[in-house]
């Protein structure tokens, strides 16, 4: 009841919010909540630290990019093939990474997605180190011209409702009460009778499709792909902006994306610019000492134990 | 007439001769946004540097500039062409930001582009090299200023084979980039008579050099080429040296280095390395007083990229002080009619499809001998000709050209 509460105050937040703040920031944050989020699909509800969602990110954004660009497809279908592109990475790497577990699996995941990487790095349609560069954001619905920020900001926080929704049902379905399970006992939840291969890659496949969706979502809002999205630097960013939220919780991804991307983007034009880098990672620091349960996780603590 | 009427008077006749000169003015003020990496790999050859730069072509103004301030405003865009898309369009849309200015490394360059084209902004391009900024991704509004890979490819290319480096082996970074620049020389080479015995493609960034420079010392050739960039030709370069590249007779030609890398390497690895240069500090009175100005404040002599930005700030000052207006088509035209000259270029011709043109300079790394003090680090072999550097413009696939 609070929560419903509690979501229809943010979606009512998120509504009039353009209005005061520059509306493609707005979108980069939104972007990055989702990637945020669909990660933590995996590491806060699989307990699986995958450190290539990169590859799925930056992936689907050069797919939805070609497909806007190259073949003209409407940008609907466009972020949704960039998403299931990514979905399918997500199967091929999936199927390789959940045999094996913790350092293991990280490792994994990093090699296929630094191999992802220099794919794009070598290939002519993702323009290699200059990227993919004007795609064009097209008309939703066909009639909605998105090029105007306003309703490019409503078309993007659609998504992000629609996806954020989808991922908050999984996590509170039988399929999320398993993989909470497996995350806390693998060999008990084997015991009883599921296929944990199984649950673990079908969560993996989901966390990528949606990392691929918001990564899909943010080349048409900033009409670029770049290397920098599949990166293994963005890797280790979502990995920061989760943990710094709250690890396993529903909001808390969101919550450090905006952190992050709000530290990013105006520490870059104050005095601190070059040093964005050190204060996000000081951030991180204190972070790991002082509140391992990020943001949201020890608010939720502290509520717990006051009430 | 009462005091107070006299002074109401005057009070509004000054108040209609302000709002009539800076009425040509949007929003009364004249705005510049640096965009440039003030954190990561260039920020040696932009970053803070080129804010200096553009402060102190702000400051031949006094701050003011057809009666309406200016003002300079930057960030950081970490080499990330999305960051600098967000910060370029914040500018234009909610900051009266009218020009963008230094934009380095080809992808924030095109990105910017993007944004400078749908809102109608100037972008004066400084530390990006892509050639196609002028041909096949111009915009209209879109100037590039300090050099590109055409010309440090010719630049290099047909000096060195001029001066008999007629064989020729590449070390290219395996990635677009250091392929398209090993074709561009190649290219050169070619044409001017010379060979290329071969190349060794090296991973993209790699650390040890040593296989690719024994390569190179097997082919026999005479110039050793570098089509990478960076940290890979620092490496390159000290992995040489090492190896006693040059002691031993060959020559090693950089494609892409500047000032800042030299002053990494040291003179003592890095003798001998050819280059072409936009500018270089100890070239005559104008550029040493404007330079020691810049080294008074950052503590360093400046790069090409640097002074380029300069110069491009203030042409593009000047060319509001002429026409009185900082509306983009008018001073985008003032811009190209008004040649170039400042300490930077002399004769500098802004064609249409947005390449400024102006001599280039072959450059050698001097011996820790020949050196006589702290940044003596190069002598100049040969002006190269705008026009040779540059090519034609009917070679610009530029479609508004």
């Amino acid at each position: 009841m609070n929560s419903k509460i509690g979501y229809l105050v943010a979606i009512a937040l998120l509504l009039v919010l353009p209005f005061v703040v520059y509306p493609v920031f707005l979108m980069k944050l939104l972007c990055f909540a989702l990637f945020a989020s669909a990660f933590n699909l995996i590491l806060g509800f699989g307990g699986l630290l995958s450190f290539g969602h990169a590859a799925f990110f930056g992936g689907a954004g050069y797919i939805t990019g070609h497909a806007l660009k190259v073949w003209g497809l409407p940008t609907e279908l466009g972020i949704l093939f960039g998403a299931l592109t990514a979905g399918l990475l997500g199967v091929l790497i999936g199927m390789l990474a959940i045999r094996r577990q913790g350092i293991y699996f990280a490792m994994i995941t990093l090699a296929m997605a630094q191999m992802v990487y220099f794919i794009f790095v070598s290939s002519d349609f993702t323009g290699g180190e200059n990227g993919l560069q004007g795609v064009p954001r097209g008309y939703a619905l066909g009639f909605i011209d998105l090029q105007n920020d306003l309703s490019m900001y409503y078309f993007v926080l659609t998504i992000f409702i629609v996806a954020f929704a989808i991922i908050a049902r999984t996590v509170h379905s039988p399929f999320g009460q398993v993989l909470s399970a497996i995350r806390d006992n693998e060999d008990r939840a084997t015991s009883l009778g599921y296929d944990v291969d199984r649950y673990k890659l079908l969560a993996f496949v989901l966390s990528a499709t949606f990392a691929g969706l918001a990564g899909g979502t943010k080349t048409v809002v900033f009409q670029l792909a770049s290397l920098t999205d599949s990166h293994w630097h963005m890797s280790g960013e979502v990995v920061l902006m989760t943990l710094l939220g709250g690890l396993g919780t529903i909001v808390g991804p969101s919550v450090g994306a905006a952190i992050i991307i709000t530290l990013q983007n105006y520490l870059a034009s104050g005095p601190l610019g070059a040093w964005v880098p050190v204060v996000l990672g000081l951030i991180f620091v204190v972070c790991v000492l002082a509140f391992r349960r990020g943001v949201i996780g020890e608010l939720q603590a502290f509520i717990r134990k006051s009430f | 007439m009462s005091i107070l009427k006299k002074l109401s008077l005057s009070v509004s006749a000054v108040a209609m001769m302000a709002s009539a000169a800076a009425a040509e003015i949007s929003d009364g003020i004249v705005k510049i946004g640096v965009l440039t990496d003030m954190s990561a790999t260039y920020s040696d050859v932009a970053g803070q540097g080129t804010v200096v730069a553009a402060q102190m072509a702000i400051d031949e103004f006094n701050g003011t500039v057809a009666g309406a301030p200016i003002e300079l405003v930057t960030a950081d865009h970490q080499n990330k062409a999305d960051i600098a898309a967000n910060k370029a369009r914040e500018w234009g849309d909610t900051q009266q930001v009218d020009a963008f200015a230094e934009l380095v490394t080809t992808s924030v360059a095109l990105a910017v582009f993007e944004v400078a084209k749908q809102q109608n902004k100037i972008a004066l391009v400084s530390g990006a090299a892509s050639s196609p900024l002028t041909s096949d991704a111009c915009i209209p509004t879109g100037l590039h200023w300090t050099y590109n890979t055409r010309a440090l490819a010719v630049g290099t290319g047909s000096a060195v084979v001029k001066e008999g480096g007629d064989t020729w082996f590449f070390l290219t970074a395996d990635y677009a980039f250091g392929e398209a620049l090993q074709a561009d020389v190649t290219r050169v080479v070619e044409a001017e008579g010379g060979k290329v015995l071969g190349a060794a493609k090296h991973p993209f960034p790699a650390s040890d050099f040593s296989s690719f420079v024994l390569q190179a010392q097997a082919s026999g050739a005479k110039v050793v080429g570098l089509a990478n960039a960076g940290g890979d030709t620092i490496n390159a370069i000290k992995a040489a040296n090492e190896f006693g590249l040059v002691a031993a007779g060959q020559k090693i030609a950089g494609l892409l280095v500047f000032l800042s890398d030299v002053h990494a390497l040291g003179l003592e690895t890095a003798q001998g390395l050819q280059m072409t240069v936009s500018f270089y500090w100890d070239m005559n009175d104008e550029t040493r007083a404007w330079s020691q100005k810049f080294f008074d404040q950052t503590g360093k002599m400046p790069t090409g990229v640097q002074a380029g930005t300069y110069s491009s700030v203030l042409q593009y000052l000047k060319a509001i002080d002429a026409t009185g207006s900082d509306d983009t088509d008018t001073v985008l035209a003032k811009m190209r009619e008004m040649p170039v000259n400042d300490m930077f270029a002399t004769n500098g011709i802004l064609r249409s499809d947005g390449r400024m043109v102006h001599d280039m300079f072959l450059a050698e790394v001097k011996s820790p001998a020949e050196s006589t003090g702290p940044w003596d680090y190069l002598k100049i072999v040969r002006t190269i000709p705008g026009e040779e550097a540059y090519g034609p413009l009917s070679e610009s696939n530029c479609p508004t050209k």
